[in-house]
């Protein structure tokens, strides 16, 4: 069978199951973006930027939990993918991303549009290849495939030189791959698993920290029967909330720079730490001498590489965590740890007490609005965040319950993720309402992407958390620069004008009392709709660990105080 | 003795052998990977393996056990690498050749030629006013050479850095953990 290698490229993609690609045409891809013609089950969605197809496909990916496709040109496009590997890199999240190349003959001219692709994002791709002869396109679809899906996931780049896109082979699927040097399969480590188990069962001050391998390696459930097996209470990361639902009994919340108090002295006081998918990054660890100074560490982990990156495990269970949960089930002893939840729960009692929202407040303040966003959607909605204080407040005051209900940039921070990860979450679950929670400093580095939503008639919903600075950057002036706000004040277009520009509905809030009333409008809306919170400028997230401070030692949430027109909080 | 029979505890410098497929940038990958991760490589050389389409990379990294460890993990994880060893504290042979022009004249090139003799090595050109010294050993002893050369002194000089390669064992008459003597 005959086929270009355009074509090969598609009918790669429909083997590996692709339903949607996000991209956009240029020069050096225009050969394969003309075989798309003939293969009308693959849906192509037009970007506005490079960098908002690369997000795109990492959305649909962590939704799906599948692969992610984006196709683009050769030199500024390709470019303009990097920070979306490079996210996709930093959370683990399965991408193929097609890239056109000049013409080998051209190859090391510097020819028109032409980058060293591949040299360029080596560092942010599991892998990369280059193709220079259409022999080895079939088999190279196949390996990226293989690769960004299998042992810990990440973003594949295939760079295709556009001579080798027009040339024609006998096209043939590769059934197998053969990658000798990738063999990402550990068998468990039984004897591992044994003296694990002892731990736990020796422990009377047990706690997990769930990480995003739980949800990755589909292994949610597991972690649940294990956690009530021994009681034992779980923390999660950041990219973990969902690992658990919040409502559970052994539920803690978020631990690390920006969690409750009682995860973060729970990790200081326990005497048994089980890290679950989770690799210790520096946000959840603090000060890393410091860490659960008291605590035996059992590492679950699928990358061998992470096991003693940052923190040493005392034992290291290397594997797939859905296998590894089961295996340490069946050996630990049901157990009771009735002191330990009531410590930890005398700590959430006092972190509770200082709750912005128990205060009354008259002024729009964001934990309310994302409070009530949990209300007004019942949690039954994807959240996309993007980077910043609107971030941490969303893990903070949404209820999340379910796997892949959160989506948010966690290792990069990448300012820009939220709206075009939408779009992909949006593209995956096509029936699920994907509500974009983004700050006003970071909707502006990918606001172009309102076009794509319109263009593709997603009924996304905006919420905009406008407090005209770059909130988290000044929070951080305020408290370790003198509240010197260099370059934090931000000036803003009226975003309700830009999204009505759009042809998108749009409604500006200022008031606390309009928030329901707005959230519920957007929701009913048949259509995407923007929300401009325009929130009280200078608040705070809290409690927060100094960067590099031990995880205990926390900038505690100013206490609520009384005052003349009732308890209102200290700013 | 040599850095690869250091006893493990304590040593600064841990000696990898990796397999590589011979593929085009499969060595920047594994250089890049150096760069980034911040390992601090003292020497590192790339050739020909026994098996077709396989190169044999030696490197000697800098640092502690932890830093070794990641060394090997990370490697590991390149897709073009098919095999990692590290052979730090295990009994193996690590050599490696220096090419050393050194200055002499009438009266100091007889110091100089006995020198060379003592250490085995030998002078491969000759010329009026320099010889040119060829080297091969351990690193400790390329080093001593190099030391006393440099009273000449050395007017140019190439090291290729270690290769490396673990012993076979040793047959009914050894114990396997023979002490032996350092040779070149």
């Amino acid at each position: 069978m005959k086929r270009t290698g355009a074509q090969i490229v598609w009918e790669a993609m429909l083997q590996e199951g692709v339903k949607v690609v996000f991209g956009m045409p240029g020069g050096a891809i225009l050969p394969t973006y003309d075989a798309l013609a003939q293969y009308p089950q693959i849906h192509h969605v037009l970007v506005r930027h490079e960098q908002g197809a690369a997000h795109m496909a990492d959305g649909y990916a962590r939704v799906s939990g599948d692969v992610g496709v984006c196709i683009v040109t050769s030199g500024p496009a390709a470019t303009n993918l990097v920070t979306g590997l490079a996210n996709a890199m930093m959370d683990s999240i399965p991408v193929v991303a097609i890239t056109g190349q000049v013409p080998t003959s051209l190859l090391g001219n510097d020819a028109f549009q032409e980058t060293d692709v591949t040299g360029v994002t080596q560092p942010v791709t599991k892998h990369n290849y280059l193709v220079t002869d259409i022999k080895d396109l079939a088999q190279v679809m196949k390996e990226a495939f293989y690769i960004a899906r299998h042992g810990r996931p990440g973003p594949v780049l295939v760079d295709i030189c556009k001579d080798v896109q027009n040339d024609s082979t006998d096209f043939v699927y590769p059934e197998e791959v053969n990658l000798p040097g990738y063999q990402p399969w550990y068998g468990l480590d039984e004897q591992a698993v044994e003296e694990a188990a002892a731990i736990i069962n020796r422990s009377r001050k047990p706690l997990i920290i769930a990480g995003h391998g739980v949800q990755m390696g589909n292994a949610v459930e597991e972690l649940r029967v294990f956690a009530e097996k021994a009681e034992i209470p779980v923390t999660t990361t950041l990219l973990g909330l969902g690992d658990i639902p919040e409502t559970h009994p052994l539920a803690l919340g978020m631990c690390g720079m920006h969690g409750e108090a009682h995860t973060n002295l729970a990790i200081q006081e326990c005497d048994c730490l089980i890290a679950v998918g989770m690799r210790f990054d520096d946000r959840v660890t603090g000060k890393l001498d410091e860490f659960a100074p008291k605590a035996k560490i059992i590492h679950l982990e699928l990358d061998p590489a992470e096991v003693g990156k940052n923190v040493p495990a005392d034992v290291a269970i290397i594997g797939d965590c859905k296998d590894s949960l089961q295996a340490l089930t069946q050996k630990i002893e049901p157990a009771r740890h009735v002191e330990w939840l009531e410590e930890i729960a005398s700590w959430r009692e006092e972190g509770e007490e200082r709750d912005i929202l128990r205060a009354e407040v008259d002024e729009l303040i964001p934990p309310y609005v994302m409070r009530q966003m949990w209300h007004v959607t019942q949690g039954n909605c994807i959240v996309v965040t993007d980077v910043g204080q609107h971030q941490m407040w969303e893990a903070q005051y949404f209820i999340h319950e379910r796997p892949r209900q959160l989506l948010t940039s966690g290792g990069l921070g990448t300012m820009g993720f939220a709206l075009p990860a939408a779009i992909g979450a949006q593209m995956a679950a096509p029936d699920a309402q994907v509500w974009a929670v983004v700050g006003d400093g970071g909707f502006q580095m990918t606001m172009q992407e309102m076009a794509t939503v319109m263009q593709e008639r997603l009924p996304i919903k905006i919420a905009i958390i406008n407090n005209g600075f770059l909130g988290m950057v000044r929070q951080w002036q305020q408290i370790f620069y003198e509240k010197r706000y260099t370059g934090t004040p931000i000036l803003n277009p009226d975003f309700v004008k830009l999204a009505e520009a759009y042809g998108m509905a749009g409604r500006r809030v200022t008031k606390k009392d309009e928030v329901v009333d707005a959230l519920a409008e957007a929701k009913a809306h048949d259509g995407p709709f923007l929300l401009d919170f325009r929130v009280k400028e200078e608040v705070n997230v809290y409690p927060m660990v100094a960067p590099g401070a031990a995880v205990g030692d926390l900038i505690r949430r100013p206490k609520v105080v009384q005052g003349p027109s009732g308890v209102t909080p200290a700013w | 003795m040599s850095a690869a029979a250091a006893p493990a505890g304590g040593a600064t410098k841990h000696t990898v052998i990796a397999w590589l497929e011979d593929k085009p940038g499969v060595l920047n990958r594994v250089v890049g990977l150096f760069r980034r991760r911040n390992f601090n490589i003292e020497s590192l050389t790339v050739g020909h393996s026994e098996t077709p389409g396989i190169s044999r990379l030696t490197f000697v990294v800098d640092g502690d056990e932890r830093m070794v460890d990641q060394a090997v993990k990370q490697l590991y994880k390149l897709v073009n690498v098919t095999k990692v060893e590290n052979i730090t504290g295990k009994r193996a042979i690590l050599r490696e050749m220096a090419l050393i022009r050194v200055k002499v004249d009438g009266q100091t090139r007889g110091e100089v030629m006995q020198i060379v003799d003592i250490y085995r090595a030998r002078i491969v050109d000759v010329s009026m006013d320099s010889v040119v010294v060829q080297a091969v050993g351990a690193t400790d002893q390329i080093e001593s050479l190099i030391e006393l050369l440099s009273n000449y002194p050395i007017l140019e000089m190439v090291r290729t850095g270690a290769v490396a390669m673990t012993r076979g064992h040793v047959g009914r008459n050894g114990n396997g953990h023979r002490k032996r003597r350092t040779a070149l």
